[in-house]
């Protein structure tokens, strides 16, 4: 009877020391997954997804509250490494097919104002005073923070033209 | 058949490679019909992008005349092929034009309205075996040769492996084993000296010991004639394949003719080979002898609604309909449209498309020729695909992943590897699309891998506004601080001055030292 009272005891004391020890060893610090997310996402903090800037969304993300597929300047390349990430399956159809957007400037009622270039969080609007601005179309996103700032609405955004280098074979319907 | 270089372990091997299918050939009427040169058509389309790799870019303006020959746009990157005038004529301009691509869309183009003349720039002949390695890959280069089986791989980029890693062996692929097209095969038979020529010019690029040509049984004719021309070189050899599709992908021409593998994702060159097709060594022993451009190729004119089947002579740039015109019309309308061979070529909306480096074949499909892919039923796991993969995949599985849209476990199951050549859909009694799949997917693939560099590049340019402003911002900080330390300087010196005012002699330049501070 003592001798499996003694045993279990020790038996019990080692395995807590063991997992005690483990707990300090491995311990993980809270806010390292939100940070690896927020180092993930596209960092123009567009407030497309509805959350205060990437970090708000990181922290969505990391608190279950938001889906891998709020991002939508990051589409579905994003989505794919944020699910990863988070361990979470993907619902690819909650992403449905998002037309990828680009700005544009109307030449004929661009005044120069630069207020466009500077609320383009990637520097993708160039121009200067009085100077007609244009876009460039590698460096925007299409997060349309550029849209409200014009006041003649001379920026605007419009599909990304397909072209012969971005064609893609469609996926069969059939079986 | 027998040719000493051929090891009993291949030939044992090959016993073993059961891939493949065997499509029903239809190349007689058109590969025994003489080759004939198709006039000039009145307007040539030469699009920009007629090559693996990035487009073109034109040097030539509207309205400007030039000369067979002349270099219209030039190579953009490593990667690319210039595009020279096929007649003489003056430029009506750049555009976007009809060209062959399976989306249908458009894209940019020069056009050309031949004068008729066909006045050529002067070409520089010279003996190919007193040029360097490295010289006679710049001139192939410059003459604008791209793969002309269909790849369209730019040549010269194949021909400069040679000075990087040793490749002792090339193959020439006279395989066509596309069912209709007999393009290679006329070639063969008509000119068998400028193919042989081409090989001992590519073996002198590449630093090359043997060539090896690969010519499926089915073209006796095109074998005799090259052994013939191929008697007074040791270094040449002509070896008959089965006619088996698709002996002549790249792959399976080497394992079939070396008994070798080319690794998982890996290049032939690897294993020391380089495989060119007999078409592309007739063009470099043209560039590389004549100084002459790649300005026409030979072009299949087949189908059930073609009126006389038969092989052409065309000026690249030269319309499709051009084409059927000389061959005698069409005889009923047609289901489909073809560039290309019927296994791995492209269905086409319109004959105003224009000829291009790498069509060997124009198609007119009647309804018979054509399968109804409409009525594709569901995979019954029979595994025909399976055995017909000559790579060795799973078709049936890689396609369960991407309609499921695992394209990461499609890759993990070897979707980098499939070639495309569409015998897994060939052989499939559901009629799957199977290589539709595959194609989707590694076009996704290919857009998901565009999306995420632009990512980080965007990421980049975020990070540096973000420090700019910050430094802006910093600047403007530090700049206000100096004002206010100078004007309090100023302050001080206006007290002291007007202490000083206070006594005798004093001036009034303290008050302007101040003003003209200020607006710093």
């Amino acid at each position: 009877m003592l001798l499996a009272i003694v045993s279990l005891s020790a038996l019990g004391a080692a395995c807590g020391l063991i997992l005690g020890l483990a707990a300090r060893r491995f311990h993980v610090e809270a806010g390292a997954l939100e940070g690896e997310l927020a180092a993930m996402m596209p960092g123009t903090n567009c407030g497309q997804c509805g959350f205060p800037g990437c970090v708000g969304a990181a922290a969505a993300l990391a608190a279950g509250d938001a889906a891998p597929t709020c991002c939508p300047p990051g589409g579905k390349a994003l989505a794919e490494a944020l699910a990863a990430k988070l361990g979470v399956a993907l619902d690819a159809s909650a992403l449905g097919e998002p037309v990828p957007m680009v700005a544009g400037v109307r030449e004929e009622i661009c005044i120069g104002c630069t207020k466009c270039f500077k609320a383009c969080p990637t520097d993708a609007v160039m121009g200067a005073v009085k100077q007609i601005h244009s876009v460039i179309r590698e460096a925007c996103t299409g997060c349309a923070k550029c849209e409200p700032s014009c006041p003649t609405g001379a920026i605007a955004l419009t599909p990304v033209p397909v072209t012969l280098n971005t064609w893609v074979w469609p996926q069969p319907v059939a079986a | 058949m027998c040719s000493p270089t051929i090891s009993p372990l291949v030939r044992v091997k090959r016993l073993l490679q059961r891939w493949g299918a065997h499509p029903e050939g239809h190349k007689r009427p058109s590969a025994d019909t003489a080759l004939a040169v198709l006039p000039l058509a009145p307007r040539l389309v030469l699009p920009l992008s007629q090559h693996i790799g990035a487009p073109a870019r034109p040097v030539v303006a509207a309205g400007q005349r030039v000369l067979r020959g002349e270099l219209l746009a030039t190579a953009q990157g490593n990667i690319s092929a210039p595009i020279h005038a096929p007649t003489s004529g003056v430029i009506l301009g750049i555009g976007e034009a009809a060209v062959p691509h399976p989306s249908g869309l458009g894209g940019p183009a020069i056009v050309l309205e031949p004068d008729g003349a066909d006045e050529s720039v002067p070409l520089d002949e010279c003996d190919p075996f007193t040029l360097d390695p490295a010289e006679i890959a710049r001139r192939v280069a410059a003459a604008g040769i791209v793969g002309m089986g269909g790849a369209t791989f730019p040549a010269a980029v194949k021909l400069a492996l040679g000075q990087h890693q040793p490749i002792e062996t090339l193959i020439l692929n006279g395989g066509e084993c596309e069912p209709y097209l007999s393009c290679d095969d006329r070639l063969m038979r008509d000119r068998p000296d400028s193919v042989i020529d081409g090989a001992r010019i590519i073996l002198r690029a590449i630093g090359g010991r043997r060539a090896l040509i690969g010519v499926e049984n089915n073209k006796p004719e095109a074998i005799a004639a090259l052994r013939t021309a191929a008697a007074a070189f040791a270094e040449v050899q002509v070896v008959a394949l089965p006619s088996r599709y698709p002996m002549g992908s790249e792959k399976q021409l080497i394992t079939w003719l070396t008994g070798r593998e080319v690794p998982a994702e890996g290049r032939s060159a690897d294993i020391g080979v380089v495989v060119h097709n007999v078409g592309t060594a007739s063009a470099i022993h043209r560039a590389i002898r004549y100084g002459e451009a790649l300005t026409r190729r030979i072009v299949t004119v087949a189908g059930g609604a073609v009126r006389t089947p038969r092989n052409l002579e065309v000026r690249i740039g030269t319309p499709l309909s051009a084409l059927i015109e000389f061959c005698g019309g069409l005889t009923t309308e047609p289901a489909r449209l073809v560039m290309g061979g019927p296994m791995m070529g492209i269905a086409i909306g319109s004959l105003d498309i224009p000829v291009i480096k790498g069509s060997g074949g124009l198609l007119a499909l009647t309804a018979a020729e054509v399968s109804d892919t409409a009525a594709a039923g569901p995979c019954i796991r029979c595994g025909a695909c399976v055995g017909a993969c000559p790579i060795g995949l799973m078709p049936l599985d890689m396609a369960a992943l991407i309609r499921a849209g695992e394209l990461k476990g499609a890759v993990a199951v070897g979707l980098k590897d499939c070639i495309g050549c569409g015998t897994c859909s060939y052989v499939c009694p559901s009629s799957i699309p199977l290589v539709q799949f595959f194609n989707h997917a590694k076009g996704e693939l290919a857009a998901r891998e565009r999306a995420r560099m632009k990512q980080a590049a965007i990421k980049e340019l975020v990070e540096a506004r973000s420090a700019r402003l910050e430094r802006e911002a910093r600047e403007k900080a530090a700049a206000a601080a100096r004002r206010k330390a100078e004007r309090e300087r100023a302050k001080a010196a206006a007290a002291a001055a007007a202490q000083a005012a206070s006594a005798p002699g004093a001036t009034s330049a303290t008050p302007n030292v101040a003003r003209e501070e200020t607006p710093a």
